[in-house]
């Protein structure tokens, strides 16, 4: 088991990531829809290789904080801090080159492009080939084009897909297109990887194997890792601080433990949702 | 030799590269057969004075199949574009005649005037519209074709020894010693040095081969594509939607514009009238008909749509009738639950035996 530490704000990270920037701080991040406060008062440290959860009742804003930190929502109050870079400002793609990538709860994949194809895709920061030179083959693109699929198929390694590589990426089954958007995300070289519901729709060994990968991308990529699960298996079994939302604030955050028997988070979440 | 047909075989005829092969075998092999008939003396002079017009019209339908297709983004003013690439062609052609004498020359600097000037249109609506999400683009396109077709039909220019002469809406030319008038407004160009050959048009389906397809299997090509397929997506991971859809619409709008430098200087006259709705709607229903994001089918399509109304005169009447019934047709089918399951089931079945064919090899 990780020991968390405790900042004096109370916010917790892993021992072996102090003294070291977070990789994410949102302090104080809310957004209004209408009438609507979707998410309110949303703070949280995640350490630089943290596995951290995310989890709360459906409805309760999860989505919207990863909407939030990708900048998919321009948040109506608060700040980003991405490895201490104030990304609160900052379009979907700029935050995307400063360090964070994501996955969708409802896959989004590039549906009529190979699954190599979606990989290298996320690879933009690693060409520099320009368009002129892609039309006439020069030399970089040769290069840059060939590093590419390398590294495409080094990443589609970790989850055995490279044998999928030349598949169309709507093809795929279910659980391999989680997969792959996974793979996808990690193919842009974020700092910080978000998951949302990376384990939905998986069977119980595809679940563990999910598990295991996480794990080790984390330690591979040294890169923290922040998932939206409701599978608490999974959630309890790998994350080291977990934050729980209801009605789009955080009612608690700990260690698997302390959240396990926090009576507030039983009540609010786990109470509901014992039978799903 | 088994290498070699290996070798052959990977380069040449294996996944995404087919559709290149059959492309470029198709166009090389329709023109040489031209060429054949030609030479044989076995081609009417009208079926002979189709070609030119076809290669362009092939040209724009590539062009068109890039926007739509590839890019994902509905225009439907392309004929705005092929008409600022015409106008200008003939504009830069007939400028240079009595400095560049040389036809080839001359009507190469046309065109490469003509692409600029239409890429430069093209980024003039593509900046604005393509930040926006949804359909814009097609009202937009729209309205430029028919707002430019106003403009070309407003101009009047020419030139005498002492210069060049332009007035907008009335005829203020004053022109002395040595005048050719280029433009005379509604009436357009006549006059024109036809300069444009078959040889030509085929040459540039092959460099508009060369860029789409090159374009489309580099980087900036997947980029269009998963903008294309998933623009939140392709945000996600640091694409810059809006950029990438400029580039894929400047590089369609130029090659447009080529076409229409083409068609243009294939003719002694030519009215801005020419370039109207019709024909942004004639050359989609080649893209439609052919396939999205299927270029030899653009191909085909376009010779087939093209040459069939063109040879069938009795038909010409009804062709816009059949267009419509067709693309109805198309849209019901490609629409149809029922026709897409049966399409992926087939499809999936030929993909196994191939796979088990692989497997049996191996
Ligand atoms: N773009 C939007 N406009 C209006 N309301 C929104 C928008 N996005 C989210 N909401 C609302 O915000 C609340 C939180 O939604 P969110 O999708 O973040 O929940 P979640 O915790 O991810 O739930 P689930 O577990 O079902 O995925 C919901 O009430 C939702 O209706
Ligand atoms: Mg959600």
């Amino acid at each position: 088991m990780t020991k968390m530490v405790t900042y004096p704000s109370g916010a917790i990270v892993p021992e072996r990531d102090l003294g070291y920037t977070p990789v994410l701080e949102a302090l104080h991040l809310g957004i209004d829809f209408g009438g609507l406060t979707a998410v309110d008062d949303f703070n949280l440290i995640v350490g630089k290789t943290e596995i951290a959860g995310l989890i709360g009742p459906n409805g309760a804003g999860k989505t919207t904080v990863f909407n939030l930190l990708t900048k998919v929502y321009q948040p109506t109050r608060g700040t980003i801090l991405l490895d201490g870079q104030d990304t609160s400002k900052m379009t979907t793609v700029d935050a995307n080159r400063a360090g964070i990538a994501r996955t969708f709860q409802n896959i989004r994949l590039f549906n009529n492009l190979s699954v190599e194809d979606n990989v290298k895709v996320a690879m933009g920061k690693s060409y520099s080939y320009s368009t002129l030179g892609g039309i006439i083959r020069s030399p970089r693109y040769y290069r840059q084009e060939e590093e590419a699929h390398e590294r495409a198929l080094e990443l589609l390694r970790i989850f055995d897909m490279q044998n999928l590589a030349e598949t169309a990426a709507g093809n795929l089954p279910y659980g391999a297109q989680r997969r792959l958007e996974i793979i996808r995300a990690l193919a842009s070289r974020p700092k910080l990887l978000l998951l949302d519901e990376p384990a939905a729709g998986m069977n119980p060994v595809e679940t563990q194997e999910l598990m295991d990968n996480i794990i080790k991308i984390r330690d591979e990529f040294k890169i923290a890792v922040m998932l939206i699960e409701h599978d608490m298996k999974l959630v309890m079994g790998i994350c080291e601080g977990i934050a729980v939302l209801n009605y789009g604030r955080i009612i608690a955050k700990g260690t698997p433990e302390q959240i396990k028997s926090n009576p507030e988070v039983i009540e609010a979440y786990l109470g509901k949702n014992r039978e799903g | 030799m088994a290498k070699v047909t290996e070798l052959l075989k990977n380069r040449f005829f294996s996944g995404k590269k087919v559709n290149r092969t059959v492309s470029y075998l198709l166009v090389i092999f329709g023109y040489v057969l031209m060429i054949i008939l030609m030479k044989a003396g076995m081609l009417t002079s009208h079926f002979t004075s189709l070609l030119v017009p076809l290669t362009s019209y092939i040209v724009i339908a590539i062009a068109l199949n890039l926007t739509v297709g590839f890019s994902g983004e509905l225009s439907l003013g392309h004929a705005g574009f092929m008409g600022v690439g015409a106008f200008s062609a003939v504009i830069i052609s007939g400028l240079l005649l009595p400095y560049v004498p040389n036809t080839t020359l001359r009507l190469i600097i046309a065109m490469l005037g003509a692409a600029l000037v239409s890429s430069l249109f093209g980024a003039i609506i593509g900046i604005p519209v393509l930040k926006l999400e949804g359909d814009y683009l097609a009202i937009v396109t729209l309205a430029f074709n028919q707002i430019i077709k106003t403009i070309i039909n407003s101009i009047y220019l020419g030139y005498d020894n002492n210069g060049i002469q332009i007035s907008f809406v009335k005829n203020k030319l004053n022109l002395g010693e040595g005048a050719v008038t280029i433009l005379k407004g509604p009436i357009g160009a006549n006059g024109i040095k036809r300069i444009s050959t078959f040889t030509a048009g085929f040459i540039l389906i092959l460099i508009t081969l060369l860029v789409v397809y090159n374009l489309i299997y580099s980087r900036k090509g997947r980029d269009i594509m998963a903008c294309r397929d998933n623009r939140i997506a392709a945000e996600s991971v640091g694409i810059n939607v809006t950029n990438i859809k400029l580039e894929a619409f400047v590089i369609s709008a130029a090659l447009a514009g080529c076409a229409g430098a083409l068609y243009g200087l294939n003719y002694s006259t030519l009215t801005p009238a020419k370039f109207d709705y019709n024909l942004s709607i004639m050359i989609l229903v080649y893209v439609v008909l052919g396939g999205l994001g299927n270029i030899a089918g653009t191909i085909i399509s376009t010779v087939i749509l093209y040459i069939l109304p063109e040879q069938l005169r009795f038909l010409q009447d009804y062709r816009m009738i059949i267009y419509a019934v067709v693309l109805i047709g198309i849209m019901l089918l490609t629409n149809n639950s029922w026709f897409k399951v049966q399409y992926y089931k087939i499809s999936k079945r030929i993909r196994k035996k191939m796979r088990e064919k692989k497997g049996a090899a191996a």
